[in-house]
């Protein structure tokens, strides 16, 4: 899925500023003049060490997102109901993880491995899409997230698939077309809970109300308020503005939402005839940083189950790398 | 008994396997050891469910048999056919390859005696598994030689799993009461036939692996027959949850 649009970054700016005094200015110039005229960067050119780090943390994000992200729905495989939801929701969560593994490569070629961003992930250094902190509580949870947020997250990933680094645009193409299908199956269960019986209706009407402020959440702070977007826009890292792309996603979904006969929990919703914007009440953004502090009613447990993957698997890893103790050991002869 | 009686007790037991070990096999999506392997979990989850999906429209549609969602999704355990194998949870890993590398190797015997059946829609049906299963074999066949000869541990739990999965294993085998009649009609040669030829199969696998097949002293029937452990039906309740919160509404 699920890059969202923001970037989590706690080394501030005064460590961005000294890096970049570092780079060599004239290489500096010609590095972002390709990225002003559309070239893509590889992973052997030269770049800043800025950029690099910026890019590292950026796909290294959105990879634990989709790993992450498979759970809250991946709970709901056992449940789904009747077999055409069943296999599409086993397909959906498999293409999620393969997701992450495309992410993960594409980020190694920045000379981070997958074992260190999973260790990172783990620890809570590294973060993933806010969103996915928040539990999936019924059938009607898993339509939301397939629909909506899918929705949302197409939006940042379009966005972000014309930008500057060649390995994670290449992937982003990939990914964001697997995910218009995503985006269909979760469409096509939404509606038939929306058409079904009062109590599918109700149980909708409840998801939606439950998860509204994680999508308003998941692009990120408002603008005003957003850390040092100017030199990642530059640099083609960060592609829209999180007020831009929060904007898009209101004006694609709201609509579709209103006209099937729900409701979203906010009187302030509406598009203002004048400037064509939407204009929304300002969702609670401490209550954004406490769950990125780790503090969300699900952070806990998503990490204990990625633990428990890791752990559980260690002996399978260390088996896969053991190739000078295979070559040793003496096979019987069949 | 009839044909008409004995086919639908054919198709409904491996019909049933598949979907409760598809089932089992979808519980790895996001748990598996490497990312590469949740894949290949997940894949073969939609193989199974999908040909569980396939034998219950024949059934539906040759045999006067209810909608398919309705006789996955709301049957009790005691009408359930599956054998053992494919109702234990899926425990850790070792147990989940070694459970899929002996039931895909028996899948791969049946359905290539399908391939031949007078039943002409199990016929057509198993020309197009056949080609699946060939790689769900080979899958678990490269799996268990790689951990196999990576040294004591590995090799060591590796046996493990083959001790505790091999009389279980031996259920997907139960004979069935009208085996005679489905023998003599031709629809296919019959548990034993089956039996022999899987056991075949596996053990130059087994072998060049160096493991140790147990002696098959005591398969565990009784699946078959709608005896199950009491793992089947915590499964049928998660399974139908959603499902039969209104069995009538569309989902």
């Amino acid at each position: 899925m699920y890059g969202g649009g923001y970037i989590y970054d706690d080394s501030g700016r005064s460590r961005q500023q000294e890096e970049q005094l570092q780079d060599d200015p004239v290489k500096l110039a010609a590095f972002e003049a390709r990225i002003a005229g559309g070239e893509k960067i590889e992973p052997g050119d030269w770049m800043p060490a800025e950029y690099r780090r910026q890019l590292i943390r950026l796909i290294e994000q959105h990879a634990h997102s989709e790993i992450i992200g498979a759970l809250p729905e991946g709970t709901w495989i056992t449940r789904a109901p009747g077999f055409k939801r069943k296999l599409a929701l086993i397909a959906k969560v498999q293409d999620e993880i393969g997701h992450g593994q495309l992410l993960y490569n594409a980020a190694e070629t920045l000379g981070k491995s997958r074992e260190a961003m999973i260790n990172d992930l783990l620890s809570g250094k590294s973060k993933y899409s806010n969103v996915f902190n928040y539990p999936a509580e019924t059938w009607a949870d898993v339509t939301v997230i397939g629909f909506l947020i899918d929705a949302a997250a197409i939006v940042n990933q379009v966005a972000n698939a014309k930008g500057s680094y060649g390995p994670y645009c290449r992937a982003l193409e990939r990914i964001c077309y697997e995910e218009s299908f995503h985006l269909k199956q979760g469409h096509d269960a939404f509606i038939e809970l929306a058409t079904g019986t009062p109590a599918q209706k109700a149980m909708l009407q409840d998801a939606l109300n439950r998860w509204w402020q994680p999508i308003m959440h998941f692009f990120g702070p408002p603008d005003k308020v957003s850390a040092h977007s100017e030199k990642l826009m530059q640099w083609k890292v960060k592609m829209a503005s999180n007020d831009d792309m929060r904007n898009q996603f209101l004006e694609a979904y709201v609509p579709k939402i209103w006209e099937l006969g729900l409701t979203l929990p906010d009187p302030l919703l509406k598009k203002n005839a004048d400037t064509g914007k939407w204009e929304f009440s300002d969702p609670d953004w401490d209550l954004f940083f406490e769950v990125i502090k780790g503090n969300g009613p699900c952070n806990k447990e998503r990490l204990n189950v990625r633990k428990w993957a890791e752990e559980h698997g260690r002996w399978i890893r260390k088996a896969l790398m053991r190739e000078e103790e295979r070559e040793r050991t003496a096979l019987p002869v069949a | 008994m009839q044909l008409e009686q004995a086919l639908p007790e054919l198709l409904i037991k491996i019909a049933d396997d598949e979907l409760i070990i598809g089932h089992r096999n979808s519980e790895w999506t996001g748990l598996g050891p490497v990312m590469e392997e949740d894949i290949a979990f997940s894949s073969m989850a939609q193989d199974k469910i999908g040909h569980a999906w396939a034998l219950y429209r024949i059934l539906q549609e040759h045999f006067n048999g209810s909608d398919p969602d309705q006789f996955a999704f709301m049957r009790e355990a005691a009408d359930f056919k599956c054998c053992h194998l494919t109702e234990m949870p899926i425990s850790s890993y070792d147990f989940s390859l070694m459970r899929h590398f002996l039931f895909d190797h028996a899948e791969t015997v049946r359905y290539q005696s399908f391939s031949q059946s007078s039943f002409t829609p199990l016929q057509q049906l198993a020309a197009k598994i056949k080609g699946e299963l060939k790689y769900h074999t080979l899958h678990a066949d490269a799996w268990i030689l790689q951990l196999c000869t990576a040294g004591a541990e590995s090799r060591g739990r590796m046996q493990q799993a083959l001790d505790n999965c091999f009389q279980l294993a031996g259920g997907i085998f139960e004979p069935g009461e009208a085996e005679t009649l489905l023998i003599d009609e031709k629809v296919y040669p019959g548990e034993a036939a089956l039996y022999q030829q899987w056991l075949n199969n596996i053990s130059p696998v087994i072998e060049k692996a160096g493991l140790t097949i147990p002696a098959m002293t005591a398969p565990v029937y009784g699946g078959r027959k709608g005896q199950h452990t009491e793992h089947l039906q915590q499964l049928l309740n998660e399974m139908g949850e959603v499902f039969r919160l209104d069995p009538e509404a569309t989902w």
